[in-house]
C-alpha cells in the first residue's frame, strides 16, 4: 500500500491530519479518507507537522472548521487548500 | 454469565464476536464485598496533609505497603468534604486494596474514613496522632500494617471474568493521532467487553465541550442523557466564572496544541471515540461516586487532569484504567494501574518506557482498529493477570484529590 500521509476522518470534513514526519511545502500528499474508505490528493503548500491539521479546500474568514463531520472551531484567517491549519488562522466558538 | 439489565432489553441475537469473547477471564482477588481486585495493596492513607509524613513513615518501615500522601483534608466543609471522605474511603473500599491504615490528625474524622472501609469486609485500622505525636502512632500503626501485608500477601487469585471487571479510560497530553486511533482503539474494547457485562466508566466533563450534544445522545435514556446536559453546564458556569480567556494553553494544553489541537471542540470529538460507537452510558455519577446500576459504561464528573480524574475512578471502585495519550503523559495512579497506548510513532519511538501498547501502526494502515481493540483486550487481561504496566514498573502513584472550593 503505497504511503498514507494524511488521513480525513469524514466525508464532510474540510481539513485532514498529517500522520508522517517531515511534510515539505510542494510535496504532493496522498489522504486516507476513512468514512467510506476514500483516497484524495492535495499538494502541501506548508512544512505541516505530525499530527497538524492541511486544509482540504480553500478556508475562508468565517467559515466553519469541519472535522469528524462536525465543527470544530471557525476560521480567523484565510487558510487556502493545502496550507497548515492550527492556532494561528482557526479558533474555538466556545469559552 | 451474569445477565445485565440492558442485555435483557436488548435484542436477543447477540453478535458471534461478542459471544466468542463472553469467556475472557483473568485471574483477579475475589474480595470479602463480592467485588473484583487485580492487585493486592496494603495502603497507608492520610486523613489530612498532616500525616503523611507518618505514613510515609510507616510505608517505609513495612516493605510493601505503600503511603499514599495527599495535599488536602483540614477545614473542609460541605459538598468538598463529602467528596474529600467519598475519595478516600472509596480509595481504602476498591478491591486493588487489601488492608488499609488510616492515620490522621485527630480522632473523630480518622474513625470516619475507618468505619466506611469497614463496610467493605477488609481489615482496617485507624491512628491519631493528636496526644501520642508521630512517633508512638508510628510504631503502633507499623505492627498492624505488618500483620495486614503478611496476611495480605497469603492471598490467592482465583478465576474471574469479564462480567466482574471493572475498567475506567481517560486520555492525556491528547493530540490528533488520539482522536484518529488510540482513542478509538478504547472505544472498540469498551464495545467489545460491555456486552460481556464489564463495568466502564468516562468522564473529563470540559473536555466534551463542543462535543456535549452527541455525547448526550450516548445516554441510555432520557433521564441520562438529561442528567448529563446537567452536569456538563453545572461545569461550563465553573469556566464561565474563572475563565480570563478562552482556556488556550489550559484545555485544550500548551502539550494538546503543540500535537496539533487547535480547539476544544477538536480535542472533545477526539475524547469522545473513546466509548465507541454503540456502548450507551447507563448513568452519570458524582465525582468519586460508586455506579450502582449494575454492569455497563457510566459517566463521571470530573476534571480532565490525568491525576484529579483517575484518582476519582479509583475511589469509585475501578480496577485497570485504559489511557491513551498522544505526546506522552506520563500518568501512573498508587492502586489502580494505568495502561498507556499511543498512536503517535513518535511518541512511541521516544519514550517507550512509558507507552503498554503502540498503535501508530493503524495511522500507517498496517492495523485496523478491530486487531488494535483486540490487542488492548489481552494488553489488558495480562495486566489484570499480574503483569505490571509502565507507570508501574516507573514507580508512578499520582493520588490526587479533587478540591471543589477553598478551604473555611
Amino acid at each position: 500500500m503505497p504511503t498514507t500521509h494524511f488521513i480525513v476522518h469524514d466525508k464532510a470534513d474540510n481539513v485532514g491530519v498529517v500522520v508522517v514526519e517531515d511534510v515539505k511545502p510542494g510535496q504532493r500528499l496522498t489522504g486516507w479518507v476513512m468514512e467510506g474508505d476514500g483516497t484524495i490528493v492535495v499538494k502541501a503548500l506548508d512544512a505541516v507537522p505530525l499530527g497538524h491539521k492541511i486544509a482540504l479546500r480553500d478556508l475562508k474568514k468565517g467559515d466553519t472548521v469541519f472535522k469528524y463531520g462536525h465543527d470544530i472551531g471557525k476560521v480567523v484567517d484565510p487558510a487556502g487548500k493545502g496550507r497548515h491549519v492550527h492556532v494561528h488562522n482557526i479558533k474555538t466558538k466556545r469559552w | 454469565m451474569a445477565v445485565t439489565k440492558r442485555e435483557a432489553g436488548a435484542p436477543a441475537i447477540v453478535s458471534r464476536r461478542a459471544r466468542s469473547r463472553e469467556r475472557i477471564r483473568f485471574m483477579g482477588y475475589r474480595r470479602g464485598n463480592g467485588r473484583v481486585g487485580i492487585r493486592n495493596h496494603v495502603i497507608i492513607l492520610p486523613l489530612d496533609d498532616l500525616s503523611n509524613a507518618a505514613c510515609e513513615a510507616v510505608a517505609n518501615n513495612i516493605k510493601g505497603t505503600i503511603a499514599l500522601p495527599h495535599a488536602y483534608g483540614r477545614l473542609q466543609f460541605g459538598e468538598d468534604l463529602a467528596l474529600h471522605f467519598r475519595t478516600l474511603i472509596g480509595t481504602g473500599t476498591n478491591p486493588n486494596v487489601a488492608a488499609v491504615i488510616v492515620i490522621g490528625i485527630e480522632p473523630g474524622w480518622t474513625g470516619r474514613v475507618v468505619e466506611g472501609i469497614a463496610r467493605s469486609g477488609k481489615p482496617v485500622a485507624g491512628f491519631a496522632i493528636e496526644g501520642h505525636g508521630d512517633l508512638k502512632v508510628i510504631e503502633m500503626a507499623s505492627r498492624r500494617a505488618q500483620q495486614f501485608l503478611m496476611d495480605a500477601t497469603e492471598l490467592q487469585r482465583e478465576e474471574c471474568w469479564m462480567d466482574e471487571l471493572w475498567v475506567s479510560t481517560k486520555c492525556g497530553e491528547s493530540d490528533t493521532t488520539s482522536g484518529l486511533a488510540s482513542c478509538p482503539t478504547v472505544g472498540n474494547l469498551i464495545d467489545k467487553i460491555d456486552p460481556m457485562g464489564a463495568t466502564t466508566c468516562f468522564g473529563e466533563t470540559t473536555e466534551l465541550t463542543g462535543a456535549e450534544v452527541e455525547c448526550a445522545k450516548r445516554a441510555f435514556d432520557k433521564d441520562v442523557a438529561g442528567k448529563f446536559m446537567a452536569v456538563f453546564n453545572a461545569y461550563q458556569d465553573v469556566v464561565n466564572r474563572h475563565k480570563t480567556n478562552d482556556l488556550s494553553e489550559s484545555q485544550p494544553t500548551k502539550g494538546n496544541i503543540a500535537g496539533g489541537l487547535s480547539t476544544i471542540e477538536e480535542k472533545a470529538f477526539g475524547n469522545f471515540q473513546k466509548i465507541g460507537h454503540k456502548t450507551k452510558y447507563v448513568d452519570v455519577l458524582a465525582p468519586a461516586e460508586e455506579p450502582r446500576k449494575g454492569s455497563g459504561l457510566y459517566f463521571m464528573d470530573t476534571s480532565s487532569a490525568a491525576a484529579e480524574c483517575v484518582t476519582l475512578q479509583a475511589a469509585a471502585g475501578f480496577v485497570v484504567h485504559l489511557f491513551p495519550t498522544g505526546q506522552g503523559n506520563v500518568i501512573g495512579n498508587p492502586i489502580e494501574p494505568v495502561i498507556k497506548l499511543t498512536a503517535n510513532p513518535k511518541t512511541a519511538r521516544l519514550m517507550p518506557e512509558h507507552i503498554d501498547l503502540d498503535v501508530s501502526g493503524i495511522l500507517r494502515r498496517e492495523m485496523n482498529l478491530d486487531q488494535a481493540g483486540d490487542a488492548l483486550i489481552d494488553i489488558m487481561v495480562r495486566t489484570c493477570n499480574g503483569r505490571n504496566t509502565c507507570a508501574e514498573a516507573l514507580g508512578h502513584r499520582e493520588f490526587v484529590m479533587t478540591k471543589l472550593y477553598q478551604s473555611a
